[in-house]
């Protein structure tokens, strides 16, 4: 139990950085960009074919943000320049992504045209390369030692891997943080807000909308190439559902933490993240309940957390009322 | 300054609903001149503002600012010399930012906008002292959201926004009609103070006549699309609202439905 909740909050840490991308757009810019279903398995195709292909692994993560970029760049064009509505623009993007996504995954074998599967079984990762590095350091031990002298018999492997991605997702944070307070990140917030008032002080909105969407899918990307290298595989089908997994943990993390100001809510969706991650790993052990209800769990979850707020704050309103009328 | 000529525009060409907008408007705005603009609904008041404001261009006729032919720029580019100030208090303001990110917003109007943070201590202090001088006690609010403010507080940030970079050409919609009398004179006086001060070049629609009459050097009513009178500095000061409805009258022929204009 304990292994697998440690898994959890792993992945969590994770799926963390694509949640900070789908708050990016969602909240931030108001647009509620599907890219991230195919942008997701973008990235994680991306980095894992470059990985097979021989590539450094930091190399292949960073191409894989810049593919992400794009992906949400072009989003925005359909959008921008082409009117598109953002939801549609979104779709067939995601759609075209799947083709993509393919034929990326496809580079790594001769005379194949698209492939739907990479495995990275063999080869090194982000991660296995900073183990090299870590085991050499005794830590592993030193910490399981302590939880066996604690009573517990089944320990993580390692704590490695949470270091790396917990440093990455925490360095991501803080750089929203500090780009949503710069001035281009006040008027990418102010044309989520009043798109009238910030073309009143001379901001091109159609080129805040691409940066933005960039940015978040590159964020995207990220989780999805970090995804691909934690569980060693890179697969189309990967981002089924993702835009609706990040949906969850931001509307999770701020109904649970707030967003009084952005730093706080980053934190929160960050903590979202991993909370969904753990509720998650516990549904999966519902004995009646198989992997492929998951969708369906997450949507369920997703359904609550919007609906829930607004029958408590009708419930709400009605007590007040029948307050005022028992006093009258 | 700001120079129109022979702008018009019609809407819905072609169609039953044709309607001629502006027909054949002629401007010359003369560096601090204060401009108002009165007259019915469907004269196409608003339309020129946003001629002016680039949110629309003219079908012919041109636009220029300081000597610059703006006809065809859009409006983005444009508002580096243009500050506005809308009707509704809600348009000109982004709710769910604090008040010195949206002052940041303005801030940074005339320059590229780049990675270095919208506020930092030095605007602060500037942002302080600009707040002080609309005496609503904002300068102690720097970090509440804009969307807790009263339409009149939003409204006189809104002002205050606009004329931040001293823009070339203010641009000024019934931005008092949206607000309660003793709001709305608050936000007259703010207007007169703030001009004043940077001897900015002005134009600004109103549905109140008596307001029209009491700010501005200069004084123009529009009809059907057209500037059917002008009053320049030197008739203004002892212009009357009688004398303005017999003016209509004379022009129109008909009388003018002053209800509307009068109180509106």
């Amino acid at each position: 139990m304990f292994t697998a909740l440690f898994g959890s909050v792993e992945q969590g840490i994770i799926y963390a950085i694509m949640a900070l991308g789908v708050y990016l757009t969602f909240r931030v810019l108001d647009f509620p960009d599907l890219t991230v279903d195919g942008s997701f398995v973008t990235g994680a195709a991306t980095a894992a074919a470059m990985i097979v292909l021989g590539y450094n692994p930091i190399i292949a993560t960073l191409v894989a943000i810049v593919a992400g970029f794009i992906a949400g760049c072009m989003t925005g064009l359909l959008h921008t320049k082409g009117k598109i509505n953002p939801l549609l623009s979104g779709i067939l993007m995601m759609i075209a992504l799947y083709s993509i996504n393919l034929r990326i995954m496809g580079t790594t074998r001769e005379n194949a045209t698209g492939i739907s599967n990479v495995p990275l079984l063999t080869q090194d990762t982000l991660f296995s390369q900073f183990q090299n590095f870590w085991s050499g350091l005794g830590i592993d031990t030193a910490i399981n030692d302590m939880l066996r002298g604690m009573g517990l018999t089944i320990v993580p492997s390692t704590y490695g891997t949470i270091l790396v991605v917990l440093v990455i997702t925490i360095a991501i944070k803080f750089i929203a943080d500090w780009f949503l307070k710069t001035e281009v990140g006040l008027a990418i917030r102010a044309t989520g807000d009043n798109k009238r008032m910030i073309r009143s002080f001379s901001a091109n909105t159609d080129s805040l909308i691409i940066l933005g969407l960039g940015l978040s899918n590159a964020m995207v990307a990220l989780a999805g190439a970090l995804i691909a290298q934690y569980s060693k595989f890179a697969d189309v089908q990967m981002g089924i559902g993702m835009i609706v997994t990040g949906l969850a943990s931001v509307i999770i993390g701020e109904a649970i933490f707030g967003t009084k100001t952005i730093m706080r809510t980053t934190l929160a969706i960050v903590a979202g993240a991993i909370i969904y991650r753990i509720i998650y790993a516990l549904a999966l052990r519902i004995d009646f309940l198989d992997t492929g209800d998951m969708k369906l769990i997450t949507a369920i979850i997703v359904i609550l957390a919007l609906v829930v707020p607004q029958i408590i704050d009708k419930q709400k309103e009605k007590k007040r009322k029948a307050k005022r009328i028992a006093r009258t | 300054m700001l120079k129109l000529e022979g702008i018009n525009k019609i809407f819905n060409e072609g169609t039953p609903d044709e309607k001629v907008a502006l027909d054949n408007i002629n401007l010359h705005l003369a560096p601090g001149n204060f401009v108002t603009i009165i007259g019915s609904n469907g004269a196409g008041k608003s339309t020129m503002m946003n001629m002016i404001s680039g949110a629309l261009t003219p079908d012919f006729g041109a636009v220029s600012i300081d000597g610059n032919d703006v006809t065809r720029l859009p409006e983005y580019k444009r508002s580096h010399f243009i500050g506005r100030v809308f009707q509704d208090p809600m348009a000109g303001t982004a709710p769910s930012m604090t008040i010195e990110e949206n002052l940041a917003i303005a801030y940074s109007r005339n320059a590229k906008r780049g990675l270095r943070f919208g506020v930092d201590k030095k605007r602060r202090e500037f942002f302080k002292t600009s707040l002080e001088r609309l005496g609503l006690n904002l300068e102690n609010r720097l970090s509440a959201k804009v969307g807790l403010l009263s339409g009149g507080e939003r409204q006189a940030l809104s002002l205050l926004m606009a004329t931040f970079t001293k823009p070339s050409i203010l641009l000024l919609d019934e931005h008092t009609a949206a607000l309660d009398p003793s709001r709305a004179e608050l936000i007259t006086r703010l207007t007169k103070e703030l001009v004043e001060a940077d001897h900015l070049t002005t134009l600004m629609v109103t549905h109140n006549m008596q307001q029209a009459l009491d700010l501005g050097n200069r004084l123009i009513m529009m009809d059907k699309g057209q500037i059917i009178l002008e009053v320049g500095e030197d008739k203004k000061p002892g212009l009357t609202i009688p004398d303005l409805m017999a003016e209509f009258e004379r022009i129109r022929g008909e009388k003018m439905n002053s209800d509307r204009a009068l109180l509106g």
